[in-house]
Parts: C-alpha cells; structure tokens; sequence
C-alpha cells in the first residue's frame, strides 16, 4: 500500500483583494514506500506548497482549501495543532534549501541535530548522540565523532546541508521532504551532497520527496517525477521515461532548456586585433599597504583577451572574483594593478578618467534583474536615457529609438510606460540588455544574467544573446557558474578559481578535454540529463569535491592546492606557471601536459585510484 | 513563454482605509491653520462673556476661557501657531537632514565621519533641554522657535535619510548609472531620491508630530508663544485652572492636540504600508 496518498489537493492564498487565488490545484499522486518522487517545475509552479501540505502546514496567508492528504492511512489536513505537532517531530521531516538559515549560529551541531528526539523525550542524550554519530557516518561527514562539537559557522555549506538531512533522519521518518537541498551549493559540493543523501536515502529504505528545479539533479536521485506548472501537474511518470520521452509539451520545453545545444561557433580570424586585453589584473578591496598588498585580494594575476564580436565565458563558483573581475573591467572598481587595454589604448582604471566613448563601449548587464532596474523610472525612461547622454539625440529620436530597441530585445511596445515592479524577470532582465544596447557598446559584460531566471526563460535569454552577437557583431564577457550556459553562447572559456585564473582556452577544448585539475573537477561535477551518472562518478572525485571552500591564496601560489588531487612539492610555495597545451588552452599548473594527461587517463580507467594526500597530514 | 504573462496585470492603487481618513484629517487641519481666523466668530483677544469657565453652549460651542473669551476663536486663531510653526520648523528640519544625509551616504570618506560625528553629539542633547537653553540665551520669539525646533530635529532626519540614501546607492541601478558616466548630481537626483521619497514623507510625518509635541510642551512651560496669542500649548496652560471646573477651555486644546498628533499618524501608517520594503 502506498505510503503517501494526496487527492485533489487545492491551495488557495488570501489575494489582496480579499478573493482567494489559487496557488496550487487538483493535485494528486502517491508514493510508495521506499519511493522516492521528485515535484519539479520553475519558480511559482507550487512544489513547496505542495511539499509543505505533506506535512499539514501552508504559508502564511495560505490555507489548504481542499483534497485529501493521507499518510500512512492518516488524513493530514484535519489533525489538531498537537497531533500536527507529533506528525513532524516524528513522522514526516523537513529539509529546507538553506541550511544556513536553518541552524541556529550560537549552539552547537550536536545540540541542534539530537533537540528533536531530545524534546520528545523519544531517547536518552547519549543514544541519541551516538546515534546522530552513526548518520554522520552514513552522510559521508568528516570526522563523524567530533564535527557535532562545532558551530555551524565552522563547517561547509554543503556539510552543514547534510548536518540538516541528519536532523531530519534522527527520529527514522517514515517520509522525509528534501526542499532544494542542493540549490545554493557550488556545483561541486553538490555531487557529494547529493551522493550522501542518496546513499542514506537507500540505506534507510526511506521514503522521499525531492522538491527541485533541476531535472538532471532529480535525474539521479528519484524514481518518479511530477512535473508541475503554475499550480498544475503537467505530466508524471517513471524518471527514465520522462527525461527519454515525454509526453507533455511543457516538459519537453524544460528538458529542452536543461541542455542548451553549443553555440556554432563562427571561427574568427585569429589575427583580429583584440578589442579589450587585460594583463596582470590584481583587484580587491581595502586599502593597499605599503608592500603593495591588498587586505581582501579577490583577483591575482588575470590575463584576458576579447576580441570584436566574440564571446569570452568567464567560469567559476561563488567567491572565484568572476563578478569583482566585471566590475573591474567596466571601471566601478579600480584594480590595484595591471593593465588593461580598449582596442589597443591604454583604459583607465576608475571611471572618472574614461572618456565619454570609452564608457560607451563597455556596458554592464548585473545578475540581478530587478535591482538593475530603478524602481521610480518607466521603461521608456530607462530605455531613452543612455540615448540622451551618449547619443544627444532629440527626444522624437529618442521615442524611435526607444521602440527599435524594444524590438531588438523582442518586448511589446504596451510595457513603455510600465515600472520595473510590473514587468517579469525575464522582461526585466530583456530591459537591462536593451538599456546596454542604447549605448551601441562593442563590448557587453554580461554577469550571471540568466542565473536569477527560470530555465526557460533563461534559455531565451541566452537565444537572445546570441542573435544580438550575431546581428551586431558584439563582443560578450560573459560571466557565470554554470557550464552549460557558457558552452551555449561562448567561444572562448576562461575558468577562475578563488580569484585565480586556472585555465584559459577555446570553448570547445577547455569544456571537453579539460586539463586544469580544477577545470576537470568542475566539468564532472555537472549533473548530467540521465540517470545513473551519479554512480559513475569515482571516489578520488568525491574526495576532491569534499574539499572546504575557495579562499583567496595568501601570497601566489595556487588557490587550489588544499583540494588538488595532483599536487606537487613546489605547489605549496611556487605560483605554478602559465602552460601552453598542444590543444590551445593556457593552464596555469605545476604539473606538465604530460602528467596531467597521464593522471587523467588513470581515473578514466579508474583503475588507478591516485591516492588523496592531505596537505595538512604532509606538513 | 511566461514573459508575456505581466503584460495584461492590471495597476493597483488603492488607498488603505487608514491613509484615507488620515489624509482628510490631516487636510481638514491645514485648511484650519490657512484660514482659522476667518472662520473665527470673534476676534481671538475679546473678551465676549461675563463668565469663565462657560460650558459648552450654542452661542459659545467650546466654552469660554479665564477671561471669558470664546474657546473656539482662540483656538482657531492657536491652529496657525500649532500647525504652522510646527510645518515651516519640519520643513526646515527634513530638508537640512536630508542634503546631509545624502551627502553623506554619497561622498563616504571624512564627510561622512564629520557629518556624522556631529549628528552624534546634537542628538545626545534632550530636545527640551536644548529648547530651554535657547529659550535663555535668545528669548523666545518666533524665529527663534522656528529655528530652535529645526536645528534639534535635523539630526534624527540626517541618520534617516543617510541611511536610505546608503542602501540605495549601493543598488545595482545606481552602479549602471555610474558606470555609464553619469555625474554625481545626476545620481542623487534621478536615481536615488526618487526612491526615497515616500520613506521621508512618512519621517516627515513622524518628525512633525514631535515638533507640535516639542513646541506645545514649551508653551504649556510659558516659553513659547507669548500672550495675547497662543498656540495649542498655550491655551492648555493659560486654562490649567479649569481643570477643576472641568471646563471645556482646557480639554479642548489637550483634544486638538491629539487629534493632530493622530491623524498624522494614521497618514503614516498608510504610507509605511507601502514603503516597508525600502525601510527597515
């Protein structure tokens, strides 16, 4: 008998007005036991809604209006407060996005992970300590024994999200809810938080909901998927048979833009001279000392080259710099050294000591769209005051080139008059293109601009992009975290690492054939669209995915050296030097192409597991 | 695609129940403040009844006061006192903070610190205080009321709107702005002020309540305004003694106060309703 069983499920939010809107409706589905069924759909689809009713509770201002929930053969929506009470303490557990927010930053893990069962009076301290240290063990935590003994702010974000899946399975829950779990990891954290709670998930026989965005993520970890939209179930089935045949338009809209097809890259004339160079940039922020250093170094040593019309992607995680280097570039904060170069004149590095033209050129796009915007102005002018200032064109010219530019970004000429707070996000962010694009700039620094977007309207951002370049012959930095997103627009990569640049190549090279430890790390740290993947991947990986997080290096040598499973003697105290490879990729590392080839060879076979040396037991 | 999807959101502006009753309150007292004195039955200084401390009646609906003047022409003739000197004494007050403030969320740096330094140490005087002390060294005149309530009042709206001022410049519209060149003065005036508006009319609204609060107080002590005239405060104090009477020449004043001090508030709250996403 299915564990979960949920019938004409309807949600309804209190409008401001007084009539109840629907958030979600008519939903339906049960779930095994042992099962795990992943809700998937874009932001408003109504999957947490849907989550939150497994465990009898709606937001505020939401209330479940009808449908039946059952669990284990208990109705859900009409127990009492005390039996709600008794349901999530000890039948039903939560696991939310950010675990950050979640753990109190003023007691310890242990206290915090055993509070549940310890209120419930459900078992002694001790057992339920040793037991807390028995699912630290299963979620793969570093020193099991002892990581309850810290605060929440001394361990990783991705190991905090498995100190909360552990609070979660204390009580051994018949149903336990995991929301966005991985959502606000690097991607390389993920694969071995996602491994960790599919291992405990199985072990357990434990009966789950995966709620995510993410179809390959869900890809490895569920048996079925509901997918939703707007409130709706669009489609359900078996995970294989939906991600190999969907039946649902919408679904395949979203497997679709799941896996952008790579840009056609139309090759350059190599000889072009470049449009922007960048040598020796070192940036950060605070004042700098007398030894010429800087308290908070974000960027060290970067060398870039953009030429006209072709698109540079900038990859890297949260605190790699690719924003600060962004920011650098387009003047808003002044490097501490290095040059950098517009068509071959010297760039100042404030904007106060750029021309007018040289400001022109470069435009910047922020990821996100909404604060980009000013809340008090229109569109039409927002849209009409890079006109006046660069262009000085008259305000009839300026209405005309208002609407082509609306064209251009491919928005309805209704929106001219409209606020910011009136428009979508991916409108939003289509005016943000179209303000750089009144500038005629030869040069767009794009940072994370699809990243605050759903999927799909993601992925028509970046079609849009790419007709632009082609149709304007415009150069792009194109700045994000995410792979895939790169490889659809880019024909050049570039991969920073804690404010380090690792490798630096053709799109096509860089994104296949990685050499960079780091660069290959990321690469197979991607979720790929199908199942099994997550098996495939070797334990010398999840070893390295294990690693703390990025921190800027002290002095020059290499950023990555605590998680480098290749790493040598001189990486401790050397900066590694910039390698040309034979497939035209610059790599900055110690080890020749030679090693790094013959290392990677090895795990392909995974035969030869290179042993993890810890840089600390070394020392 | 779901870009569309907004298009067809219809405007919504509609006032709260609240805003609505505070903003007719709040103009039913300025219009008292403009023309009170010729609403007036009386002259505000004439002596109309042989008996003070008069009841309510039809011929005087507040009563009479000590001497025997109507309740109602003074406090007619008071409103412009109350409400007006408050108003100009505001004004002056959110406009100097508000430069400050800005100038010093824009500029950061040592003006900042001055600025700052300064707000520090004006604020840790007590209004009163700071107004008897004035009142000593200056006598009190309306001028000196005027200028007395703004420079106490300026610090409070200096921090507000420097700390308005700061979260704004640090959004990503003004770094567009910025970074397309635009001047300093261009920055302040499209992009960040425009923002700030309705926060600092519900500051405004706020700091004007405890201006009428600061100078009633002061009248009530007898250093405000002087007889013959008198403001709210004034007419309260001149009337102490009828308290034991209980007669209407006291409470009505206390009354007014209040429902101008709440009305203002109502107004507020209307406003903040709105803007609780750009204040803290």
């Amino acid at each position: 008998m299915a564990l979960v069983e949920v019938s004409g499920l309807h949600v309804t939010a209190q409008g401001d007005g007084g009539a109840p809107s629907d958030i979600v409706r008519d939903i339906g589905f049960s779930i095994d036991r042992g099962e795990v069924l992943a809700l998937i759909g874009e932001s408003g689809s109504g999957k947490t809604t849907i989550a939150l009713a497994l465990l009898g509770y709606a937001r505020r201002g939401c209330r479940i209006a009808g449908g039946t929930v059952r669990i284990g053969g208990e109705e859900v929506t009409t127990l009492s407060p005390a039996e709600l009470s008794e349901l999530r303490g000890r039948r039903v557990a939560y696991v939310a996005q950010s675990a950050a927010a979640a753990f109190n930053p003023s007691l310890r893990l242990m206290d915090q992970v055993t509070e549940g069962v310890r209120m419930r009076g459900l078992m002694p301290r001790a057992a339920a300590e040793a037991k807390a240290r028995d699912i630290f063990r299963a979620l793969a935590l570093p020193e099991p024994d002892r990581i309850g003994a810290r605060f929440p702010h001394q361990v990783s974000g991705g190991q905090l999200q498995r100190l909360m899946a552990a609070m979660a399975l204390m009580t051994d829950p018949e149903l336990v809810i995991f929301d966005e779990p991985t959502t606000a990891l690097d991607v390389t954290t993920q694969v071995e938080v996602l491994r960790a709670f599919r291992e405990a998930v199985r072990e357990r026989h434990t009966t789950a909901v995966y709620v995510s965005h993410d179809l390959a993520v869900v890809a490895q970890i569920a048996d079925r998927i509901v997918v939703l939209r707007d409130g709706a179930m669009r489609e359900t089935g078996p995970t294989a048979r939906i991600l190999s045949e969907p039946a649902d338009s919408y679904t395949k809209s979203l497997l679709a833009a799941a896996a952008p097809r790579p840009q056609q890259s139309q090759q350059q004339p190599s000889a072009a001279a470049p449009l922007l160079e960048v040598h020796g940039l070192t940036a950060g922020y605070g004042r700098i000392d007398r030894q010429g250093r800087l308290p908070i170094p974000v960027l060290r040593d970067i060398g870039l080259e953009i030429r006209a019309g072709s698109a540079l992607g900038v990859i890297g995680e949260s605190g790699s710099g690719k924003s600060t280097l962004a920011r650098v570039v387009a003047g808003l904060l002044p490097a501490a050294a290095g040059t950098m170069r517009l068509d071959g004149v010297a760039l100042a590095p404030t904007l106060e000591a750029r021309g007018l033209e040289e400001l022109r050129r470069i435009q910047i796009v922020f990821q996100a769209a909404d604060t980009a915007l000013n809340p008090a102005h229109s569109v039409e002018r927002i849209l009409s005051r890079p006109l006046a200032f660069y262009h000085r064109l008259s305000r009839g010219e300026q209405r005309r080139r208002v609407r082509r530019l609306l064209d251009l970004v491919k928005l309805p000429m209704a929106l001219l008059d409209r606020l910011p707070s009136e428009l979508s996000g991916g409108q939003k962010q289509r005016v943000n293109l179209a303000r750089a694009l009144a500038a005629e700039p030869a040069l767009i620094l794009c940072d994370e601009v699809t990243s605050s977007l759903d999927t799909v309207v993601g992925a028509a951002i970046l079609e849009l992009l790419a007709e632009l370049r082609r149709e304007l012959g415009l150069a792009l930095m194109f700045i994000s975290h995410d792979l895939a997103t790169v490889r659809a627009v880019c024909d050049e990569v570039m991969i920073l690492y804690a404010g380090q640049m690792m490798e630096r190549g053709p799109g096509g090279v860089v994104m296949q054939a990685p050499q960079h430890p780091y660069a290959d790390l990321l690469a197979s740290s991607i979720p790929e669209l199908r199942p099994g993947w997550l098996d495939g991947i070797d334990a010398t990986r999840l070893a390295e995915a294990r690693g703390e997080t990025a921190r800027p290096s002290p002095s020059d040598r290499c950023a990555f050296v605590a998680r480098c499973p290749v790493r040598d003697k001189p990486c401790e105290t050397e900066p590694p030097p910039l390698r040309r490879f034979t497939k035209g990729s610059d790599v900055h590392c110690h080890r020749t192409e030679q090693e790094l080839l013959a290392q990677q060879s090895s795990r392909a076979g995974s035969a030869v597991i290179v042993p993890l040396q810890r840089l600390d037991r070394r020392a | 695609m779901s870009d569309t999807a907004a298009i067809s959101s219809p405007r919504r502006r509609r006032l709260s129940a609240a805003r609505q009753a505070g903003i007719a309150l709040v103009v039913a007292w300025a219009a008292l403040a403009a023309f009170g004195p010729y609403l007036a039955p009386y002259r505000a200084g004439d002596v109309v009844n042989v008996g003070v401390f008069a009841p309510m009646s039809a011929a005087h609906p507040f009563g009479t006061d000590y001497l025997g003047r109507d309740m109602l022409s003074r406090l007619l003739y008071g409103a412009r006192y109350t409400v007006g000197v408050a108003m100009v004494a505001t004004v002056l007050a959110c406009m100097g903070g508000i430069a400050l403030g800005i100038l010093s969320a824009v500029r950061k740096g040592w003006t900042d610190s001055v600025l700052g330094r300064a707000a520090d140490a004006l604020i840790s005087i007590p209004h009163l205080m700071f107004a008897l002390v004035v009142v000593a060294a200056f006598g009190t005149s309306l001028p000196v009321l005027i200028l007395m309530a703004a420079i106490s009042y300026v610090p409070g709206s200096y921090r507000f709107a420097r700390a308005l001022a700061l979260d704004i410049n640090a959004m990503d519209f003004v770094e567009v702005a910025r970074a397309r060149g635009e001047k300093t003065a261009y920055v302040v005036w499209e992009e960040i002020l425009p923002n700030m508006i309705v926060p600092l009319l519900t500051d405004f609204g706020l700091r004007f309540v405890f201006v009428v609060l600061l100078l009633s107080g002061l009248s009530f002590l007898g250093l405000g305004i002087q007889p013959p005239n008198a403001d709210w405060g004034a007419l309260v104090r001149e009337n102490i003694t009828g308290i034991y009477e209980a007669a209407p020449a006291v409470l009505v004043p206390a009354i007014a106060i209040a429902m101008l001090t709440i009305s203002i508030t109502l107004l507020i709250d209307g406003f903040s309703g709105r803007s609780r996403t750009m204040v803290r």
